[in-house]
């Protein structure tokens, strides 16, 4: 049994039909990447996965259990924008995972669970590339710099997957390479499974394990809402990639940094 | 340069801002000199000296009959009054606008009738409070809680709904719940808006003060405007009015100062 699946599912808004028939496994651990024209339904399905939305039809079953109907900590999201809460430093941002979960009655630790909160926080922004700017506000942040606190905001919770809507759209062309980077050192260290969608092809091919293509198959030119858009292409993109960056990753840092320079 | 594109220095904007009071200045005395000269006895544009003397008479002799000074008894007496009522009205409106605008159950009910109790005059439910609540300070209280708690409530409301359902969302996904979600996200978010709206409510929290002290009071700064009115007062009358309007100036610099000193990250406060 796979991880994700999804039972033909069917989305439609008033007359309108977004998603028809959709049906899909996604094992765990699998990075799948979203693509296709806008408007076909990708961040609806995305939307469906997180909860925000519930199928006009079918069922998304995760572990075999339908999904739950609103968000939870088992999925972890980014969108992108508004992503990172502006009124908490970058610390507190990510600490905030850890407190909310532990205090339901006031939403904040004290003392030393704080303490041990923060300290776990910080731990993993240094991982993300953000030990420096704990104190600053997202505000006091680059584009770059709040989606990496907004992808660490969502690891603190270890979620059972990570769903990601056009998180690197708004980004520089070379942030948006650092970011793949770190999106595929982080995502081997935790074997987690995403979901991403993303506007741009040669991202999904950069990343995924697998490109999911969404795209309307019937038009009728007479009705434009009567048809929805479903999976055209389900690629699997070639693992060995993959292997090759975990056998990169393995070499001693004066060999890669001399491979860089090269 | 076209005029669009002309901008004052620094010390160009200082002069420009002072012009105008200047101008204004200058007129006044202009006109009190000249009715002066003409009537020593009239009362209409009295001179800086006979406003100093008032002043001196109001705020630095004891009152001969109470042995009181009344211009702090009365500033202090109006301060208590706006200061309550601007509190409540703050928590209050706070409160209501939270749950208006995050919770769509509760909103559902609360949005519609904040709406038609905000199209109430206060003042013409004046006698109403006075009847309920009798002549003293609560009905004057009231009518300041009355008027701007509706005014607070629906811009929260409103600023609650522009929170981005990104966040929201996002915070459920940290593990809040709905209290939680609120006490930690929404609320935080909305206390700098909170002071901005109480800012603005000011300028109709005054006039409420001074409508209720005018009408049903025995001490306050509006009780006292009106009542040295009957004598042609114009020497007290200007006076206080530009005491409260300090006062009103000063609250606004605060609130401001307050929004920019608490909330560094709101960037609404930065203008």
């Amino acid at each position: 049994m796979s991880f994700i699946q999804v039972r033909k599912v069917w989305q439609q808004y008033g007359d309108q039909t977004v998603l028809e028939n959709l049906r899909l496994d996604i094992a765990e651990g699998e990075f799948c990447a979203l693509v296709g024209a806008s408007g076909c339904g990708k961040s609806t399905f995305l939307r469906m996965l997180l909860g925000q939305e519930r199928p006009h039809k079918g069922q998304i079953l995760l572990d075999g259990q339908p999904l739950v109907a609103e968000p939870d900590p088992s999925r972890g999201i980014v969108f992108q924008r508004y992503s990172v809460l502006p009124h908490l430093s970058v610390l507190d941002n990510v600490a905030l995972g850890l407190e909310l979960p532990r205090a339901p009655l006031l939403g904040r630790l004290f003392g030393r669970a704080k303490a041990e909160a923060r300290e776990q926080a910080a731990q993993l922004l240094q991982r993300v590339g953000l030990g420096h700017a704990l104190d600053k506000y997202p505000s006091q942040l680059s584009g770059g710099m709040q989606q990496r606190l907004a992808i660490a905001q969502a690891l603190i919770m270890k979620p059972r997957m990570l769903l990601l809507d056009e998180p690197f759209g708004a980004l520089d062309p070379g942030i948006r390479k650092d970011m793949h980077a770190l999106l595929l050192e982080l995502w081997q260290e935790t074997r987690l499974t995403v979901l991403m969608v993303t506007h741009d092809l040669s991202e999904g091919f950069t990343l995924g394990t697998r490109l999911l293509v969404f795209d309307k198959v019937r038009h009728d030119p007479h009705a434009p809402g009567a048809y929805g858009a479903r999976i055209t292409y389900d690629i699997p993109l070639n693992l060995d990639r993959h292997a090759t960056r975990e056998a990169v990753a393995a070499l001693p840092a004066h060999v890669t940094s001399a491979l860089k320079t090269a | 340069m076209r005029l669009i594109n002309q901008k004052p220095g620094r010390s160009w904007r200082i002069s420009l801002a002072m012009l105008p009071f200047a101008l204004l200045l200058i007129a006044y005395l202009a006109g009190s000199a000249a009715r002066l000269a003409e009537n020593p006895q009239d009362k209409l544009l009295p001179s800086v000296t006979q406003m100093a003397d008032a002043v001196d008479r109001m705020a630095f002799s004891e009152d001969p009959r109470s042995g009181r000074y009344l211009f702090w008894d009365d500033t202090a007496a109006s301060l208590k009054r706006l200061a309550m009522g601007l509190a409540i009205a703050a928590v209050v409106g706070l409160c209501l606008g939270i749950l208006a605008g995050s919770l769509p159950l509760f909103g559902a009910s609360l949005s519609p009738l904040l709406t038609v109790i905000s199209m109430i005059p206060p003042l013409a439910i004046l006698p109403v409070l006075f009847i309920v609540f009798g002549l003293d300070e609560l009905s004057k209280v009231m009518l300041i809680v009355l008027g701007i708690t509706p005014v607070i409530a629906r811009d929260i409301e409103q600023r609650a709904r522009e929170i981005p359902a990104e966040l929201l969302i996002k915070a459920q996904t940290l593990g809040a719940n709905t209290w939680t979600l609120i006490l930690r996200v929404v609320l935080p978010q909305l206390l700098p808006r909170l002071l901005i709206a109480l800012q603005l409510a000011l300028g109709s929290a005054w006039l409420f003060l001074i409508a209720a002290e005018a009408i049903a009071s025995t001490d306050g700064l509006g009780y006292r405007i009106f009542l040295v009115r009957r004598y042609l007062a114009m020497d007290v009358i200007l006076p206080y009015v530009a005491w409260i309007t300090l006062l009103a100036w000063l609250m606004d610099l605060g609130l401001k100062r307050l929004t920019r000193a608490a909330f560094p990250w709101y960037e609404g406060g930065r203008t």
